[in-house]
């Protein structure tokens, strides 16, 4: 039996993130970005990311926006690679954010 | 354009279902119509809980819920109980459900000299009902009078990233044919609020936007009321353990089974639509007895519910269709769910095929195919969503 494939689901066009459904998924792994019409891409992922979470699909810049579903989900708060682990170590929340909404900017 | 087989009532609404609907005015009167519907087949019950010992705007709801399930489109007949001193208007609720051109009856369980009578006047009057509309024939009628309701319960991680987009893929194809769709659940807009305004017709400054932002206010305020705070510490420490990175990410995991169409209004509670078209919300909680009640009232004719962990109601007069997001739940619990949406987790079909799939199941329920929950009657559980104390 070959090896299964990883999968990781990108359910908008214009999502820059990915979503990981498999286990055992660490720096190297190479898993398949399937999007809504099942189109496979494989890409290499930077980091251990358990299941469920995300790896961005494209190099993403520092302060831009960061898209699953097709909207604004965060900012990217350091420049992220391609393959590379998403999570709070480098996405900001723009909303519920009282040190920003409370002060002058 | 597709059709589908429904039941075209005298006010031009279109059913997928024929009932004659059993609706106490209050809660008093539950166990008499319960009584009613069990003898007399082809019924439904309405089995609320409210309706007495509330405050005048409450009564009001009441009222007006009571009403739009009278009148929506899959009761072909209704029998009102009453009690006879309820603080609900039945005068008011008679009159207006027999406005649609349906036959209606009352009967009042004091005047006829308690339970026993009332059960068994009642028995015969919807006995009377069930025949009258029993030989009703099915009629095709173009997608575009389909009107759609909208809900995920029980989530779970796969929630949002497949039985919720196989729900959006519906609901967008429904509205570019022409049709409604509506969704609720204004406690689940928390943190993503601003993109469901700037979807809103007029955009986010503009009316719809506004009262998009209200809703959700009003919401979080009665929380404060009681001392509660429902944005403090979201996403959960758990949220985050599963991969969630913000609150935003955590409501979009909701909001998308909406799709992406413009929003084009907010409905009441008991607000009931008949012509509008394309995409709407209604001013809902998430729990299941009120959301479900206040979709019927709408006028939906069938819900799209998605779940992962296995929520399996339905209601009485509208078939809820299941959309199991977890592979195993769906194994587990398959005479429960209608569809498996597991298989997009699995990577063996992608969210437009079981978006298709959901579709073409759609049009068969409009048409009469009985959901799993419809089959086992594992559908009475309703109740109406009121705003202030019981007193």
């Amino acid at each position: 039996m070959g090896e299964e494939v990883k999968l990781a689901l990108k359910v908008d066009d214009k999502d820059n993130v990915a979503t990981v459904f498999a286990n055992d998924v660490t720096d190297g792994t190479e898993v398949e970005i399937r999007d809504k019409r099942g189109q496979m891409t494989p890409i290499r992922v930077i980091g251990d990311v358990p299941y469920g979470h995300k790896i961005a699909v494209c190099p993403i810049k520092k302060g831009d926006v960061i898209t699953k579903y097709g909207e604004e989900i965060g900012q990217a708060m350091a420049d992220i690679q391609k393959g590379e682990y998403v999570h709070v170590h480098n996405l900001a929340a723009l909303r519920g954010r009282g040190d920003l909404e409370g002060g002058k900017q | 354009m597709d059709t589908f087989m429904g039941y075209v009532r005298p006010d031009g609404t279109v059913g997928s279902r024929n009932y004659v609907a059993v609706i106490p005015s209050v809660i008093c009167a539950t166990d008499v119509a319960q009584a009613i519907v069990n003898a007399v087949k082809g019924t439904v019950g309405f089995f609320h809980h409210q309706g007495c010992c509330q405050l005048p705007s409450d009564l009001k709801r009441v009222t007006d819920t009571l009403i739009s399930l009278g009148c929506s489109p899959n009761v072909g007949a209704a029998l009102i109980v009453s009690l006879g001193c309820e603080g609900t208007d039945t005068e008011r609720l008679v009159k207006e459900v027999a406005a649609t051109g349906k036959p209606v009856e009352v009967i009042h369980i004091q005047e006829l000299g308690g339970m026993s009578r009332a059960i068994q006047a009642g028995t015969d009057l919807a006995q009377k009902l069930a025949i009258e509309i029993s030989g009703m024939q099915r009629q095709p009628v173009e997608i575009s009078r389909a009107i759609m309701s909208i809900k995920c319960g029980g989530s779970d991680a796969t929630s949002g990233m497949a039985s919720n987009c196989v729900i959006g893929y519906v609901a967008d194809k429904l509205v570019d044919l022409g049709a409604t769709v509506i969704f609720g659940e204004t406690t689940e807009f928390i943190g993503g609020e601003h993109i469901l305004a700037r979807r809103a017709v007029g955009g986010e400054k503009g009316p719809v936007g506004c009262r998009i932002y209200e809703i959700v206010n009003n919401m979080e305020n009665r929380a404060k009321a009681i001392g509660e705070d429902m944005r403090g510490g979201q996403p959960t420490p758990g949220n985050i353990a599963g991969g969630l990175s913000s609150i935003e990410e955590k409501s979009l995991g909701a909001i998308v089974k909406s799709g992406h169409r413009p929003i084009q209004g907010v409905l009441e509670y008991p607000q009931r639509i008949t012509t509008e078209k394309g995409l709407w919300i209604k001013d809902t909680p998430g729990r299941e007895p009120e959301i479900l009640t206040g979709m019927a009232a709408t006028g939906a004719q069938f819900m799209l519910f998605s779940t992962g962990r296995g929520a399996p109601q339905g209601f009485a007069s509208m078939p809820v269709v299941k959309i199991c997001g977890n592979p195993n739940t769906y194994e587990r619990m398959s005479h429960d769910m209608d569809l498996n949406a597991g298989v997009i987790i699995q990577g063996k079909k992608s969210i437009d095929e079981v978006g298709e799939e959901a579709y073409k199941l759609v049009l068969e329920v409009l048409s009469g195919r009985m959901t799993k929950n419809e089959s086992i009657h594992y559908t009475s559980t309703m109740d109406i969503y009121c705003l202030g104390p019981v007193i």
